[in-house]
């Protein structure tokens, strides 16, 4: 019976409208003229929103600045009982084909067909009302994620079990803490039983321990034989959870197949991009008489180069220049900034082999190993220059000549401990701390609370 | 590998078929069926929610409609001494005004429900129509609080009831076919421009001085009198009168409502399916 099919998905695109930036007027009466004409103008943006008569049949060589599309003629199959991963880059259109095949959108063209009752679960809690009590809130979330009442009645007792605020449930769930109304929302989503479920990110919610009891729960459903799809950015459960992945890149299918070769490949991906430069002719090369630039390249710590490193993951910056004349002191360095342009460090070759020493002429390649757990995630642009100290000389300074991704590997043992939302601050070092304790009659002891 | 997907492929096994914006659909009665519970537990929590945290909780369904009776009592009965063919103002006006605070409080929800709901819709997928419809059925629950108003009144004037009260569960029906059409078609039209919330309180007002809610619609002139009952309302709140104050059912004024409420009810559940697909993306 696995063999056959859940969810088919034929040739679907999504296309979407984008805000384009507006004609000023440039006189009084053109102002004027633009307020009159403004309901007019209205009515066409508000009509244009889901008319894409005007973008033409061959969606994908359209050169309009205010349509993009989400998806590219998608076409896939899923069997019954498969577990599939979604995963790709922010706006490569993961979320756009989960809203599709959850009908909450509908494609702009193609077909997709799903056998069998589906569930989707693109948030936990939909539904949710605060005045409500938990009890009440389980009833109505649940029938709003497909349940029958009738279901319901017969699994309250494991939700309210599983979700741990037993204590609670008849009391409104404004008065919960933000953990316990996610475990209460979890709870009921993870009694689901659809012969389909499509599920988006929710893995990312509550504490540690209950997002382990969610995963588990996840891989449960999984091996009953149901068919699942779902989409995340946390590797870890993707590869755990999932028997294939399909990887999407810019609305289109990129990859699919095998757990780790699609996850690896997405980590890996883009080497010859953003994460390596090399110049090939030297003329065009950075530098002076002295030396030249090759290359610059961030290396995993395996030695592969990468444009995405994981925020635990410790890697190499890499800078390749040849000699041209003897006898110079000569400091490589690197600048590393963030998306918002802010300076998070300068590193400076110390390696004391070469320090202060005339180099001979010939080719050399730096490296400046970056230890994990230090840079927080997010985009890192990389300057890299070359400088003689004394007497000062800028032999060259390259502005962003590579970027790379940090991913948060949202790791239990990583700098961001059981918190799992957003972290801010440039830099998120793991430090050691300690506490020290003492009770409070040792402290009454000591006068501390006294007032003396 | 399973019997959980084999059992899935006997017959009757659900197929949903997703595709492109297509034209205009009437109702899909199985999917509604589908869905019931989802509906009642909607409309529950409508009823739940409204009172939560206040002191008078339900008593504020009769206390809302009450002050106004007996304002336009006062002001219309007494001050201005509109005729009301020899029926008590105060009964004259009660019967008018439940019925009417419930269709407009069910109109001015329903036609913001999709907007006030946005959150859920982008997340989930359940039949859009019970957007609309949730606030038709839970408003009826103070409607029937603040039937105790009219109740009351009737015993305080000694009116009996007569077999007209036979035709009063048509006007009912009727009564719930407005809110209904009119939140369905606003409804889907608000999500699209938003001009429909500020509009909406002309709107209301001025149903309500079309309607014969504070004054008698038996002086209209008989070449207007088709025209003017062309407004559902009238054949509401005139049927209301006379099923509950036993004067003769004016079907003159009635039968042109009835028409127009089933011709807006069906206008407005094809405009509404037809939007039905779009709406997440122009919210």
């Amino acid at each position: 019976m696995s063999n056959s099919t859940g969810i088919k998905v034929e040739n679907i695109s999504k296309c979407y409208r984008i805000g384009v930036k507006e004609e000023m007027p440039d006189s009084f009466a053109q102002s004027i003229f633009g307020l009159v004409k403004s309901p007019i103008k209205n009515y066409r943006k508000h009509r244009s929103l889901y008319r894409f008569d005007d973008v033409g049949p061959d969606m994908d060589n359209n050169d309009r600045p205010d349509v993009i599309q989400a998806l590219r003629d998608i076409s896939f199959e899923i069997k019954k009982g498969e577990v599939v991963g979604i995963i790709g880059r922010n706006g490569a259109g993961k979320s756009t084909l989960l809203k599709i095949l959850s009908r909450i959108t509908s494609p702009t063209s193609g077909v997709a067909t799903i056998h069998g009752r589906v569930s989707s679960l693109l948030e936990v809690g939909t539904g949710f009302h605060p005045e409500l009590t938990g009890r009440e809130n389980i009833y109505l979330n649940a029938t709003i994620l497909g349940m029958r009442k009738k279901e319901v009645d017969r699994k309250f007792d494991e939700i309210v079990d599983f979700s741990g605020v037993e204590k609670f449930i008849d009391t409104p769930v404004k008065r919960y803490s933000s953990g316990m109304q996610v475990r209460l929302a979890f709870s009921v989503a993870a009694h689901l039983e659809p012969e389909i479920l499509i599920v988006d990110e929710v893995l990312a919610v509550g504490d540690a321990e209950f997002q382990k009891k969610c995963l588990n729960k996840m891989q449960d459903i999984g091996k009953t034989g149901r068919t699942v799809l779902f989409v995340s950015h946390n590797m870890m459960a993707v590869g755990r959870l999932s028997e294939r992945i399909i990887l999407l890149k810019d609305g289109k299918i990129a990859m699919d197949g095998d757990p780790v070769e699609v996850v690896s490949s997405y980590l890996g991906e883009g080497t010859t991009k953003s994460a390596l430069r090399e110049w090939t002719q030297p003329e065009n090369a950075p530098g002076d008489q002295a030396v030249r630039l090759c290359a610059v390249r961030m290396r995993t710590e395996e030695g592969d180069i990468a444009d995405t490193v994981l925020t635990n993951q410790p890697f190499y910056l890499e800078m390749e220049y040849e000699v041209l004349q003897p006898g110079n002191w000569l400091v490589p360095n690197f600048h590393l900034n963030n998306e918002e342009g802010v300076r998070i460090f300068t590193t400076l070759d110390v390696d004391p082999e070469w320090r202060r020493r005339p180099r001979p002429a010939g080719r050399y390649t730096s490296a400046a190993l970056i230890p994990g757990n230090l840079l927080a995630d997010g985009k890192i642009l990389v300057h890299a220059a070359m400088m003689t100290p004394q007497p000062f000389i800028a032999r060259f300074y390259e502005h962003n000549v590579i970027s790379f991704q940090v991913i948060d590997d949202m790791e239990f043992d990583s700098a961001r401990g059981d918190w799992t939302r957003r972290i801010g601050g440039v830099v998120r070092p793991l430090l050691k701390w300690s506490t020290t304790y003492s009770s409070d009659d040792a402290a009454e002891d000591a006068g501390i609370f006294k007032g003396v | 590998m399973n019997n959980y997907s084999s059992a899935a492929t006997e017959p009757g096994d659900a197929v949903t078929v997703i595709r492109p914006n297509s034209g205009w659909r009437f109702i899909d009665i199985r999917e509604l069926k589908e869905y019931r519970d989802l509906f009642y537990f909607m409309v529950w929590r409508d009823v739940k929610v409204l009172y939560a945290q206040t002191i008078l909780g339900f008593s504020w369904a009769i206390l809302n409609p009450l002050i106004q009776i007996i304002i336009f009592s006062v002001i219309f009965g007494r001050v201005a001494k509109l005729s009301t063919e020899g029926i008590p103002y105060l009964l004259y006006a009660s019967v008018a005004i439940v019925p009417w605070t419930y269709m407009s409080d069910a109109m001015t929800q329903a036609s913001q429900s999709l907007i006030s709901g946005q959150g859920m819709l982008g997340k989930i997928y359940f039949p859009r129509l019970i957007f609309p419809l949730t606030p038709v059925l839970s408003k009826l629950v103070d409607f029937a609080i603040s039937i105790l108003i009219i109740v009351g009144v009737m015993i305080y004037y000694r009116i009996v009831p007569t077999w007209n009260l036979l035709f009063f569960p048509l006007f009912l029906i009727m009564m719930m076919s407005i809110p209904a059409a009119v939140g369905m078609l606003l409804a889907s039209l608000a999500i699209r421009f938003r001009d429909v919330k500020f509009a909406m309180s002309f709107v209301i007002r001025m149903l309500m001085y079309t309607a014969p809610i504070v004054y008698s619609a038996s002086g209209m002139s008989t070449t207007y009198r088709f025209i003017y009952s062309l407004n559902p309302l009238v054949g509401v709140i005139e049927g209301f009168r006379a099923t509950l104050l036993g004067t003769p059912v004016p079907w003159l004024f009635v039968l042109p409502g009835i028409v127009t409420s089933i011709a807006l009810l069906i206008a407005g559940i094809l405009y509404f399916n037809h939007n039905e697909r779009i709406i997440v993306d122009v919210i």
